[in-house]
C-alpha cells in the first residue's frame, strides 16, 4: 500500500510547500508511489491518520501548540519542513525582542488581542522524526528524504559546512571580494546556491554540531564590520541556536 | 425569508495561510458574514529593527513564499528610496522581468491549481489528473516556464537570491536570455493561448454577482504598471506612493489578525481586477483579445472575474517579457556590480503592484544603515475589508440556496481574491450558524 502523506503549515511564507507545487516535471511521478491526503494550501481532502506528516512553519501561538499536538498523535512519521520548523528561522529573531515591545510595534494598543509565544521548532513542542533544513528547502533535498522513507531506508545527513560545497564549486571567496559570509559555520546540503550566485550565506541552514563561533566572529569583524552586526547576521536564521 | 443560517468553514482551502469563513443570520436578519483571519502574526516589522540594509529584502521576502520576489523588489526600491542609491536601466528591465516571471507564475497557479477545481465541482486539482490530463500539464509547463525565469534570473523562483539593494549580485548570460524567449515563444505563448480556450470553456461557472468598489492600483504614464509608478484610484484618481498612509488607513478589526484597509469609502479593491480596471487601455492587442475572448470588459464589478483577469495579465506577461529579453540584449549585457553605497539615511518608501494587488514597504535608516522602523502594508490585508463587504451583499441575493451552495459561493469569493494570508499577516475557515 501506498504510504498515506499529508502537509501542514504553521508560522511560515509557505514557501516550501510551494516548492512541492513547484515540482513541475516531478509532481506525478511522485503521486504514483504516495497517496497525498492532505495539503490545504492545494485541496479540500482531510484525512485521520499519517503515514508520514510533513510539517512547516513554527510553532507561535497556544493554538499552533494544540494543532501540532494533534497531528503528532495522528503521525507515525513526523518531519520538519525548512528552517521555520527545524529551528525557529527567521521568525525566532522576534524573540531577541522584548515581546511586548513586539506586539506593540505591530498592533499598537491592540497589543493582547492575539496571543503569541516565541518563535519556536517544531521539535520544541514534539518529537520530530526527521528534518529538511533550508530557507526554502530544496526540492533535491526533500526528495532525497522522500525516496528514502518510501523505500525504508536512512536519509542523507550533511556535516560539512557550504564551504566544502563551495569549493567543489570552484566559486572565488566571497571574503576575497568583499563581503560576510556564513558559510564556515554553516551547515551544507545546499550546493552553495547562494555563493554560488554571487550572494553571501544567510545560514538558513542551521549551524554545524561543532561551529567554531569566536573564529567565526574574528573572521567576519577582520572584514569590515561590527562585533555587533557579526552578531546579528549570525543570529539571522540562527536566533534560537546561537545565544551570544 | 426568516432563515437562520450559521456558517462556519474552519481553515478554507486552497488559500495560502489559514482563514475562516463566519455567517450568522438570525430570523432573515444577515448579523455577521466576514472573512476570519486565524494565521499567527508573524511581526515582522519588529524582526526588522536593527537589521542591515544588506538583510532587509533576505527578511522580507520570508513574509511570503508566493510572493517573496514582489516583497524582495518591493523592499529593494524602499532601501534605496532610503539610501539614496540609483540603478540602472540594466537592473529595472531585469527586475521587470523577474516581476513578469513571478506574476505569471502565481496567476497561472491560481486560475488553474486554486481555482479552477471550483469551476469543474472537484475539491484540488489532483482528481484533474485523471479526468483532463493535458490541461494540467499544460499548467505545470507554464509554471516551469514562469518558475524557469526567476530560477535563472534570480537564482531561484521561491526566495530569489541575486536581487539585491542596488542591482544584481549575477547578471544572467545572453545565452540563457535567448533560451527563456525561445520557451515563451514556442511554448509559453501557445500555452498561454490555450489557457484562454480552457478558460472560456469554464467561464459558465462563474457566479454572476456585482459590486461597484473603489479600484486601486499602481498606473505607470508608460505601461501596464506592475513596477513602481503612482497610487491611482477609481474614485479619486492619483497620488503619490509617498502618500500611501492617506490611502491605506490600516485598522485592527477583532475577527482578523491581519489588519484592514479603506480609503474613499468602507472598503477598496487591489489585484488583477483592479489593474484591469485602471490600465486595461495600456495592455498589448493579444491580452485584450484574450480579454474580450473570456468575456472581461473593462470596468468590471464582479469580482469573482479577478480569476479572468490574471489569465489576461499572463498572456500580457508572456509577450512582455519577449520586449524586455530584446531591449536587454539590444542594450548589451554589462557585468553590473551593485551600487551598494549609501549617499543619505533616512526614510524611504517603495510600492510595487504583486500578483496580488499593491504593496507597500517604509523603511526608517540610521546613519550605520540599520532600520530604526518599518512598516509593511500588503495587498490581501488591503483586501479584507471589500471580501467582508462582498460577502454582505452576496448573503442576501443567494440565500435561497442550500447551504451547501451558499458555502461554495462564500469559499469561490474569497479564492477568487487569490488571498495571501501569510503576507497579511504578515487565511480559511467557513462557519455556518444556523
Amino acid at each position: 500500500m501506498k504510504p498515506q502523506v499529508a502537509f501542514f503549515d504553521f508560522t511560515s511564507c509557505e514557501g516550501c510547500q510551494l516548492n512541492k507545487l513547484n515540482f513541475e516535471n516531478d509532481l506525478l511521478d511522485i503521486l504514483k508511489h504516495v497517496d497525498l491526503v492532505e495539503f490545504r494550501e492545494a485541496m479540500d481532502d482531510k484525512a485521520d491518520h499519517y503515514d508520514i506528516a510533513f510539517i512547516e512553519g513554527s510553532i507561535t501561538s497556544p493554538s499552533c501548540v494544540e494543532r501540532i499536538h494533534d497531528i503528532r498523535r495522528r503521525s507515525d512519521v513526523l518531519v520538519a519542513l525548512g528552517s521555520c520548523a527545524v529551528n525557529g528561522g527567521v521568525n525566532a529573531m522576534k524573540n531577541m525582542h522584548p515581546i511586548d515591545e513586539v506586539r506593540e510595534t505591530v498592533y499598537g494598543e491592540d497589543k493582547y488581542l492575539f496571543a503569541t509565544l516565541p518563535a519556536m521548532a517544531v521539535s520544541s513542542v514534539v518529537k520530530v522524526d526527521y528534518e529538511v533544513r533550508g530557507c526554502p528547502m530544496t526540492q533535491q533535498d526533500f526528495l532525497k528524504l522522500l525516496i528514502a522513507l518510501v523505500l525504508g531506508k536512512q536519509p542523507p545527513k550533511y556535516g560539512s559546512p557550504v564551504c566544502v560545497e563551495c569549493k567543489l564549486k570552484e566559486n572565488e571567496c566571497l571574503y576575497n571580494r568583499g563581503m560576510v559570509c556564513l558559510g564556515p559555520i554553516t551547515r551544507g546540503g545546499c550546493d552553495a546556491i547562494c555563493p554560488s550566485f554571487g550572494q553571501f550565506c544567510t545560514g538558513c541552514r542551521g549551524i554545524l554540531d561543532d561551529p567554531n563561533i569566536d573564529g567565526m566572529l574574528e573572521v567576519m569583524t577582520s572584514h569590515g564590520i561590527s562585533l555587533d552586526e557579526a552578531k546579528k547576521r549570525m543570529q539571522l536564521y540562527n536566533s534560537n541556536e546561537v545565544q551570544l | 425569508m426568516s432563515r437562520d443560517l450559521d456558517i462556519k468553514v474552519h481553515h478554507l482551502t486552497r488559500v495560502e495561510g489559514h482563514g475562516n469563513i463566519v455567517v450568522n443570520m438570525k430570523d432573515g436578519v444577515l448579523e455577521k458574514a466576514h472573512l476570519s483571519i486565524v494565521e499567527p502574526p508573524r511581526f515582522f516589522e519588529a524582526m526588522l529593527k536593527g537589521r542591515s540594509f544588506h538583510e532587509a529584502a533576505i527578511i522580507t521576502s520570508r513574509i511570503c513564499g508566493i510572493c517573496s520576489l514582489g516583497h524582495q523588489l518591493t523592499s529593494l526600491v524602499t532601501t534605496e528610496d532610503a539610501l539614496g542609491l540609483e540603478v540602472s536601466e540594466q537592473t529595472v528591465l531585469l527586475r521587470k522581468l523577474l516581476v513578469h516571471g513571478a506574476t505569471l507564475q502565481s496567476n497561472i497557479l491560481h486560475a488553474y491549481f486554486l481555482a479552477a477545481p471550483d469551476f469543474l465541482n472537484v475539491g484540488s486539482v489532483f482528481p484533474l489528473i485523471a479526468t483532463h490530463k493535458d490541461v494540467v500539464l499544460r499548467a505545470l509547463r507554464m509554471k516551469r516556464l514562469a518558475n524557469d525565469i526567476g530560477d535563472i534570473v534570480s537564482g531561484r523562483a521561491v526566495h530569489p537570491i541575486t536581487p539585491v539593494p542596488g542591482g544584481f549580485s549575477r547578471i544572467p548570460e545572453k545565452a540563457e536570455l535567448l533560451e527563456i524567449k525561445r520557451r515563451l515563444l514556442e511554448e509559453g505563448l501557445p500555452d498561454g493561448l490555450e489557457t484562454i480556450e480552457t478558460m472560456k470553456a469554464l467561464a459558465g461557472a462563474i457566479p454572476q454577482f456585482e459590486r461597484e468598489t473603489e479600484y486601486i492600483s499602481l498606473k505607470h504614464p508608460d505601461e501596464y504598471a506592475l513596477y513602481q509608478g503612482d497610487i491611482f484610484s477609481s474614485d479619486s484618481g492619483a497620488t503619490p506612493v509617498s502618500n500611501y498612509l492617506d490611502v491605506t488607513n490600516e485598522f485592527v478589526v477583532n475577527h482578523s489578525t491581519s489588519k484592514h484597509a479603506k480609503y474613499n469609502r468602507s472598503s477598496y479593491f487591489v489585484g488583477a481586477l483592479a489593474r484591469w480596471n485602471n490600465n486595461h487601455a495600456q495592455l498589448g492587442e493579444e491580452a485584450l483579445a484574450a480579454a474580450e475572448a473570456m468575456g472581461l470588459k473593462p470596468n468590471c464589478h464582479n469580482p469573482y472575474m479577478n480569476t479572468i483577469a490574471q489569465v489576461v495579465e499572463a498572456v500580457h506577461c508572456i509577450l512582455d517579457s519577449v520586449r524586455i529579453i530584446d531591449r536587454l540584449i539590444e542594450l548589451g549585457l554589462k557585468n553590473e556590480k551593485p551600487n551598494q553605497t549609501p549617499t543619505r539615511y533616512g526614510r524611504g518608501i517603495g510600492s510595487n503592484e504583486v500578483p496580488r494587488g499593491i504593496l507597500f514597504h517604509d523603511y526608517t535608516y540610521d546613519n550605520k544603515g540599520n532600520i530604526i522602523k518599518a512598516n509593511c502594508i500588503i495587498p490581501t490585508g488591503q483586501n479584507l475589508a471589500n471580501i467582508d463587504d462582498d460577502m454582505m451583499k452576496l448573503v442576501p441575493e443567494i440565500i435561497n440556496k442550500s447551504k451547501a451552495e451558499i458555502t461554495l459561493n462564500l469559499e469561490m469569493l474569497v479564492r477568487a481574491y487569490d488571498p495571501c494570508i501569510s503576507c497579511s499577516v504578515h487565511m480559511l475557515e467557513v462557519d455556518f450558524i444556523e
